[in-house]
């Protein structure tokens, strides 16, 4: 009956949320989401194992607070109040996490991330490329990623 | 229903135009940078400037306002937010890949080679990937 469970209830609330929580809403919300999930079942997507959902609220805390101590690093850079001039340059991090759904969320949170970008991810060797607006300490970006992200995935996605 | 700015709490309008200048100035802020760093991917970081807290700013300063101006929780906004944050990465992969394709089929700057780096994987691995691509 409901082959995306999440998904639906997502939709619904979007649907909410856009127009308003009335009874007919509710009732034209439910519809459209359960026939937008089938439609989505017919692609066969993988589907999604939350194991410890419960620290996804953790996982937002901490990017929230890192997008903002980064946010205030770059526009430092950019209006040139730091004391030295930034070192831009690539870096190769080997990935140990496989769920591509992991994969995706590790994606945009390193994107949304002002200062680092996600450029590519190779999936032969697991190894993304990343570059960096101030590549200061190599070891310190290279342990943000695996210890203070992907470990937390990991333990989400298991 | 129009909402007249007049009529909201003073509290609410210090919340609402610190968050709106805050936003609005790093979106600034980012604009001024993708137009003053020297490389290709130095720009691409400074939009997200304007993608993370330019929006969540902007988004937060219109949640407040709408919500005690209309006397009802407004949050649709968040939408917003979300939708932002999640095709961001989309369009960044999208053109960072494309510079650097262009950049190693041209040779030019100092990019990292994908090619030796996956040579290098197969003799310290040992692993027999087919070609590349």
């Amino acid at each position: 009956m409901l082959p995306y469970p999440l998904l639906t209830l997502s939709l619904v609330l979007m649907w909410l949320l856009l127009n308003g929580f009335t009874p007919g809403h509710l009732v034209l919300g439910i519809l459209v989401a359960v026939f937008a999930s089938w439609a989505m079942a017919s692609l066969r997507p993988d589907k999604p194992r939350l194991a410890k959902w419960y620290l996804l609220p953790k996982l937002f805390g901490i990017v929230l607070y890192d997008i903002v101590r980064s946010n205030i690093a770059v526009a430092l850079i950019i209006l040139k109040i730091g004391r030295r001039s930034h070192n831009p340059g690539f870096l190769t991090v080997e990935l140990d996490v496989e769920n591509h759904l992991a994969i995706a969320v590790l994606a945009v949170v390193v994107t949304s991330t002002p200062g680092s970008a996600w450029l590519e991810y190779d999936s032969n060797d697991r190894t993304v490329l990343l570059h960096v607006l101030d590549l200061d300490n190599e070891a310190e970006w290279r342990n943000t990623i695996k210890n203070r992200y992907e470990k937390l995935l990991m333990e989400i996605f298991a | 229903m129009i909402h007249s700015a007049a009529d909201i709490p003073v509290w609410a309008a210090i919340a609402v135009a610190f968050f709106l200048l805050v936003g609005s100035g790093l979106a600034l802020i980012g604009a001024i940078g993708f137009l003053r760093l020297p490389t290709f991917y130095e720009r691409i970081h400074a939009p997200t400037l304007g993608t993370s807290w330019g929006i969540g700013g902007v988004m937060l300063a219109s949640m407040i306002f709408f919500t005690v101006s209309s006397g009802r929780l407004v949050f649709h906004e968040i939408l917003i937010g979300i939708f932002v944050t999640v095709t961001t990465p989309i369009t960044f992969m999208m053109l960072a890949r494309a510079a650097l394709h262009r950049d190693r089929a041209e040779g030019n700057g100092n990019v990292p080679d994908k090619q030796n780096k996956s040579q290098v994987a197969q003799d310290v691995l040992g692993v027999n990937e087919p070609g590349n691509g």
